[in-house]
Parts: structure tokens; sequence; C-alpha cells
């Protein structure tokens, strides 16, 4: 049986977000990680926030060459390609 | 022959259609990692300009002991320090090795009952709540985003955009920003938090 020795708070808990989602927690962490949740909405919309935010860059354009740089890197790419 | 040795092998004949190929798909990652030493876009983009020039110089050079990938983030983290010093500029380095020294709340304090409350000690004062779909899809809402990364400090925002904009691994951040395993979580923590704080305020504004 795992004792649960000391609940989190939603403020130590919103502090351990990454470390959960990047899967750095211990095994028992991530039981009072996960057991808080599961009774805590408040935590619950603030975990489902952060992930909406990672999906939501994920969608940010990764940004794009202006034709002008694209042209002066080729011609760059043209001279060396001829010495 | 793997994809990357054809690459290379393509990028020493002259094959332009490679090079090109390779421009775009770095390009922005080295614009944004540029951006940690130097104070301007601009100033960015010249230096990833002069990293392509130093590319095609070393490329005869090249043995393949490192990936492409970390060798060209490795003339470029050259070239931008190179020029930070140049420029009288302090190098982000302690910054990004200690993230931890100067700690930062994820959530406002005041989002919380106090730690000593008799029943609900550190439980939210003001919870968050469920963001509406339909706003969170809008284009006004992604330029929203884009502001709030684009606001903060430039380790946070250099690991939140290789990790969550351009999807790379922590290993590849880890590697190409020369950051410990927990330098990196905590930097993208920070990161994330902000951008979350940002997005609430303004989904919150949109719905009040
Ligand atoms: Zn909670």
């Amino acid at each position: 049986m795992t004792v649960y020795a000391e609940q989190l708070s939603c403020q130590e808990l919103v502090e351990l977000v990454t470390d959960y989602l990047e899967g750095a927690l211990s095994e028992e962490e991530t039981v009072r990680f996960e057991s808080h949740i599961g009774r805590c909405d408040g935590c619950q919309a603030y975990l489902e926030q952060i992930r909406q935010t990672v999906a939501l860059s994920g969608r940010l354009s990764a940004g794009v060459l202006s034709p002008e740089a694209e042209r002066a890197l080729l011609d760059a790419f043209r001279d060396w390609r001829s010495s | 022959m793997s994809g990357e040795a054809q690459l290379i092998d393509a990028l020493r004949k002259g094959d332009e259609e490679a090079f090109r190929e390779l421009v775009r798909e770095y390009q922005p990652s080295l614009v944004r990692i540029a951006r940690i030493y130097v104070p301007t876009q601009a100033a960015a983009e010249d230096v990833a300009a002069e990293t392509w020039l130093g590319v095609l110089k070393g490329l005869d050079r090249f043995e393949g002991r490192s990936s492409l990938r970390t060798w060209i983030f490795r003339i470029l983290t050259n070239i931008a320090k190179t020029r930070a010093v140049r420029d009288g500029r302090t190098l982000p380095f302690s910054a990004m090795q200690e993230p931890g020294r100067v700690p930062e709340a994820a959530v406002d304090a005041d989002r919380f009952l106090d730690p000593e409350h008799p029943r609900w000690p550190g439980h939210w004062a003001v919870k968050p709540e469920a963001w509406p779909e339909d706003a969170l899809l809008a284009a006004e809402t992604r330029e929203r985003l884009a502001e709030a990364i684009e606001a903060l400090p430039a380790t946070q925002r250099a690991v939140i955009s290789l990790r969550d904009i351009e999807g790379w691994s922590s290993e590849e951040v880890r590697n190409a920003l020369d950051l410990s395993e927990t330098n990196q979580r905590v930097l993208l923590h920070r990161a994330r938090s902000k951008v979350r704080a940002a997005l609430e305020s303004y989904l919150q504004e949109d719905t009040a």
C-alpha cells in the first residue's frame, strides 16, 4: 500500500507539472500527483491548460525564410561551388 | 549510405536543391538560438547567414563524428558567442547554467489560499476555468501566444521554441544549448507557466 504521507497542495502541484509531463517524477511522486489531480478540478483544469498551451505552440509556424534571404544563401552556395 | 551521408555527399557535389532544403529546415532554429546571444532579429539573421558560410567552408572537413545537426549548431554558437564578446555583451551563461537560483512561481501566490490556511492550505483561491474551445482556436489567440513567447527571457524563449514550436526532444535541446537535464526542464517549466498565464488572462478578459 502506498502511504500518502504528505498530500500535495495545489500551489505545490503547479510547480511539478513540467516534471510530470517530462516523466521526471519518481513513481511515488507520480502517484501523489495523479491522486491530487483526480480529486481537484482546479488542478485538472490547470494541467489541461498547460497541455493546450503546448499543443497550440506546436501550431505556430516555425518561421519561414524570406525569399531574399534564401536567394542570398543560394548565391553564397554557388560562389562556394565555383571556387 | 544513410540519409545524412547522402545529403552531405549531395552538398559536396554542389547540389543546390539539397542546400536549399537544408537551409529551409534549419534556418528558423538557427535564428532562434542566435537570438539568445545577440540583441535583435536582424543580428540573429546575420549570425545564421554567417553560419551557413561556415558550414560550406567546413563541409569538406566534416567527418560525420557528430550528427550534421549538432555540427551546424556548434558552428552557430561559436559565431554567436564571438559576436557577443566583440559587441561587449554579457553571455547568458550564468543564467543558462543556474536558472534555478532565482525562484519564480509558476502561478502568482495570490491565486492560492494561505499555506497556513486551517482547512485548505495552498488550495486554489481562484481556480483556473476550462478555456472555451472556439476562442482557443482563434487566430488572435495564436497571436497572443506568439507575443507571450517573444516576451520571455532569451533562454526560456529558446527552450520553449525548440521544444514546443519545433518539436525537438529534450535531449536535442540540451545538446544544442549545452544545458543540463534539470536546467532544460526548469527553463521549459518557467516558459510554459508564463505563456499559460498570458493565455489565461487573455481568454478570461475575452469571456468576462
Ligand atoms: Zn489542486
